[in-house]
């Protein structure tokens, strides 16, 4: 039977050091990402209000995430903050930073967006029974704009899982990081075992990212029809 | 004499260059209804939606019930309790119910208890035809049954002033006369201080005690009701009458 480089999944302790740096990035996507929505949502409320020095601040927070590539900002953080500001912090926190950081800028602007498409009449037929600015978010326009943000929101989340893969340029233990080192470790006896390691890898990926884009097609699509009723 | 529960004195309006509202000054007594006629664009809306913060102002002074508006955001949030008002495109809360809609204002805003406000919503309902309705969502109700919630949401506040905005306007003609029906039994039996922006003239003649016919964003006129649809004092509301043909 020829060689086929499977074996480099089953060996020694491989697929479980392989689902243990799984576990490593979705953690941090999660915390992330619950960490940024949570941080995203309440900046863009903050920038639909009509102060206009704290909207300019917050629109350049967000063009600096946005506009900066992702790997510039993990390395900014990752060598800028010990030396400068001598804060020392593991591989994995950083990285935890850079992102929930990234997600809370572009949260912030899909929330803009959806209060600011909540129409006009809304806000006043909530001004006119009385409500005052925070009434008015509560009651009227977040509920309304909450299921507009859901779609993007989603969308967001497979992003952030799939620029995970950056995080072994600053040496976080993630799956693809501990992927390239069995495949290191094992060129000699296994040449093919790149082949079933990326596979692997690819599948776990999938696994978790298929679900998210589905979910936000079925949600889109569920907001077309609510509209055109 | 008792003072007017509303007097407006040299209000101003503009938008950048553009001067809407000039000069324009009224009274208005408790218990009075004020229409407010004139051509489209001669500043109705702009002069309602002011008397509500929903517009700001740039000179002149409102003063509602003795206090004079000073246009803070907090006065207006107390003044609108006082003044409800009722728009073109009802504007309902599509994420709740009827009931929903109706008790936000006195719940959160008046911060009144459940168990006095449910009654009297019951019986505004009641009123106006729509007491099975109250756990419908404004997207199963027609236009007419929508603009009938709107006024409820607005009277639930007990507001002292009701303001309604070309309510019937975007309406189909068979609901036109049930939704004035309402208003007008709101004069009648309630005398509730109003000031409405129509273009129902059948409707006017038989519901204003005054009328304020503006034009270019000045009033022309101030006359009692009856009369201005009679004899029309200027040659600008004599035209107006003529082609509005009714």
């Amino acid at each position: 039977m020829a060689h086929s480089g499977i074996d480099v999944l089953t060996m020694g302790s491989n697929f479980w050091r392989l689902l243990g740096g799984l576990w490593i990035t979705i953690r941090i996507a999660l915390v992330a990402s619950i960490i940024g929505i949570l941080l995203g949502s309440l900046l863009g409320i903050l920038r639909t209000l009509p102060n206009r020095p704290l909207r300019v601040v917050l629109r350049l927070y967000l063009e600096f995430f946005r506009i900066v590539p992702t790997v510039v900002l993990l390395f900014l953080f990752y060598y800028i903050l010990p030396k400068q500001f001598n804060l020392n912090l593991p591989a994995n926190q950083v990285a935890t930073l850079v992102f929930a950081l990234w997600v809370a800028a572009e949260m912030s602007d899909i929330v803009r967006g959806a209060l600011q498409s909540v129409s006009t009449h809304q806000r006043e037929a909530g001004q006119a029974i009385g409500l005052n600015y925070w009434q008015l978010q509560r009651y009227v326009l977040i509920p309304q704009a909450w299921p507009l943000c859901l779609p993007a929101t989603v969308n967001l989340l497979t992003r952030v899982v799939k620029t995970t893969s950056l995080l072994m340029l600053i040496s976080v233990m993630d799956v693809i990081n501990i992927g390239q080192q069995i495949i290191e470790a094992n060129n000699k006896t296994d040449p093919n075992g790149v082949f079933w390691i990326y596979g692997i890898i690819f599948l776990f990926y999938f696994l978790i990212n298929y679900p998210l884009s589905r979910w936000a097609k079925h949600l889109t699509q569920h907001q077309l029809e609510a509209t055109h009723l | 004499m008792s003072t007017p529960l509303l007097t407006v004195s040299h209000l101003e309006k503009s938008y950048q260059k553009t001067h809407i509202l000039h000069d324009i000054s009224f009274d208005l007594d408790a218990g009075e209804v004020l229409t407010l006629l004139g051509p489209s664009g001669s500043g109705k809306s702009t002069l309602l939606r002011c008397l509500n913060g929903l517009e700001a102002f740039q000179a002149g002074t409102l003063t509602f019930a003795g206090e004079v508006i000073t246009q803070k955001a907090k006065q207006w949030q107390q003044l609108r309790q006082q003044i409800g008002m009722v728009f073109q495109s009802y504007d309902l809360f599509p994420n709740r119910t009827v009931l929903e809609n109706i008790l936000l204002g006195p719940l959160k805003v008046q911060k009144r208890s459940r168990e006095t406000v449910l009654p009297e919503v019951e019986k505004l309902l009641q009123q106006v035809g729509m007491r099975d309705y109250r756990d419908a969502y404004p997207r199963q109700l027609s236009g007419g049954q929508k603009q009938r919630i709107a006024i409820v949401r607005a009277l639930a506040l007990k507001p002292r002033l009701m303001l309604f905005d070309e309510v019937t306007a975007s309406l189909d003609p068979e609901m036109v006369r049930d939704v004035l029906t309402i208003i007008r039994q709101l004069a009648d039996t309630h005398q509730m201080t109003m000031l409405v922006v129509t273009h129902e003239m059948d409707f006017a003649q038989q519901i204003s005690d005054q009328v304020l016919f503006l034009a270019d964003g000045r009033i022309q006129e101030q006359t009692p009701g009856p009369q201005f649809f009679k004899r029309p004092q200027t040659s600008r509301a004599q035209n107006f009458l003529a082609s509005m043909d009714f």
